[in-house]
């Protein structure tokens, strides 16, 4: 079994509230290393066998139609060992 | 005229839609998104509601319900398609409509009365509409933050595609206040505000709402 990982972050251009509030809170709390905060998701994928390279194919085709939206995100596959 | 008003899992206006056609005069007809069956409707209303609780991102799993083939298929024809709220947010996930809905730039779910323009009295949802005639019709939702990059910002306002502004104090941070927008020939249209909520002064705080509704069975008589 193994386990794809796919990350999406809005781009950079986009607007991002929630991340704006995490970097506003993270001084409150004593944290003041952080210059700004970006928020994103990311998708843990099992599945069984090994990645061949047409799975990863489908799995590209999966991100860029239902796992991100192109208009306002980018994304990463990542395959973990 | 029949008009369909389509119920996803978690639509939640679909009925205020409903009861907004019939009051206007047409004829409602519920579509389900399970089925591609248009049943020979001659217009599509997709509502307001958190369609599949908003999972993943407002509209995103919404947009590959099998009703949505047969919709993206007839609007390619000029079959008029109106989504208001998560409707809205469904017809930008299905690239229907250019950007996307993000979540409101002060993080509130917002419920207000809002005040806005009609900036396009062509489209086929807002001609019976005065051209910049101000409205005031329920804004409430929690990600209908207009975004778009600058070269689709700049083509929907040098093409006349944005449909309602927003008036007043900016509500989410959509750019350049846009409510509203339609496709470049006028049958699909979306906007996050709530025509079907003002539809009568007993629940709504106007009847600005029902023109819209007017607006498309003119257009459909007309044909």
């Amino acid at each position: 079994m193994a386990k794809i990982i796919v990350e999406v972050a809005l781009k950079p251009e986009i607007l991002d509230p929630q991340g704006q509030a995490v970097a506003s809170a993270l001084p409150r709390l004593g944290f003041t290393f952080a210059t700004s905060v970006r928020q994103g998701k990311r998708f843990e994928i099992e599945v069984a066998g090994e990645v061949t390279p047409a799975m990863l194919a489908d799995i590209e085709q999966a991100a860029q139609t239902l796992l991100s939206n192109p208009v306002i995100e980018t994304y990463v596959v990542k395959v973990e060992a | 005229m029949k008009i369909g008003v389509v119920t996803f899992p978690g639509s939640l206006d679909d009925r205020d839609a409903a009861r907004a056609v019939e009051r206007a005069g047409g004829i409602a007809v519920p579509l389900w998104h399970g089925s591609d069956d248009l049943k020979e409707v001659q217009a599509v209303i997709l509502p307001g509601g958190f369609s599949y609780g908003d999972y993943l991102r407002c509209g995103a799993i919404s947009r590959f319900a099998p009703v949505m083939k047969s919709i993206i298929l007839a609007a390619e024809h000029g079959f008029p398609v109106l989504g208001i709220c998560n409707g809205f947010q469904v017809l930008t996930e299905a690239h229907m409509l250019p950007g996307a809905l993000t979540r409101n730039q002060g993080l509130h779910f917002l419920c207000t009365d809002q005040k806005l323009r009609i900036e396009n009295n062509e489209s086929m949802w807002t001609s019976g509409f005065e051209k910049n005639e101000e409205i005031v019709i329920p804004l409430k939702n929690g990600e209908g933050s207009f975004q778009c990059d600058d070269e689709t910002l700049a083509m929907l306002e040098g093409e006349g595609r944005v449909v309602v502004r927003y008036l007043g104090q900016d509500p989410n941070g959509s750019r350049n206040l846009i409510a509203g927008i339609s496709n470049a020939r006028g049958n699909v249209v979306g906007l996050m505000p709530h025509p079907e909520h003002a539809i009568e002064t007993l629940t709504g705080p106007s009847e600005d709402g029902l023109t819209f509704f007017t607006s498309i069975l003119h257009q459909m008589v007309g044909r």
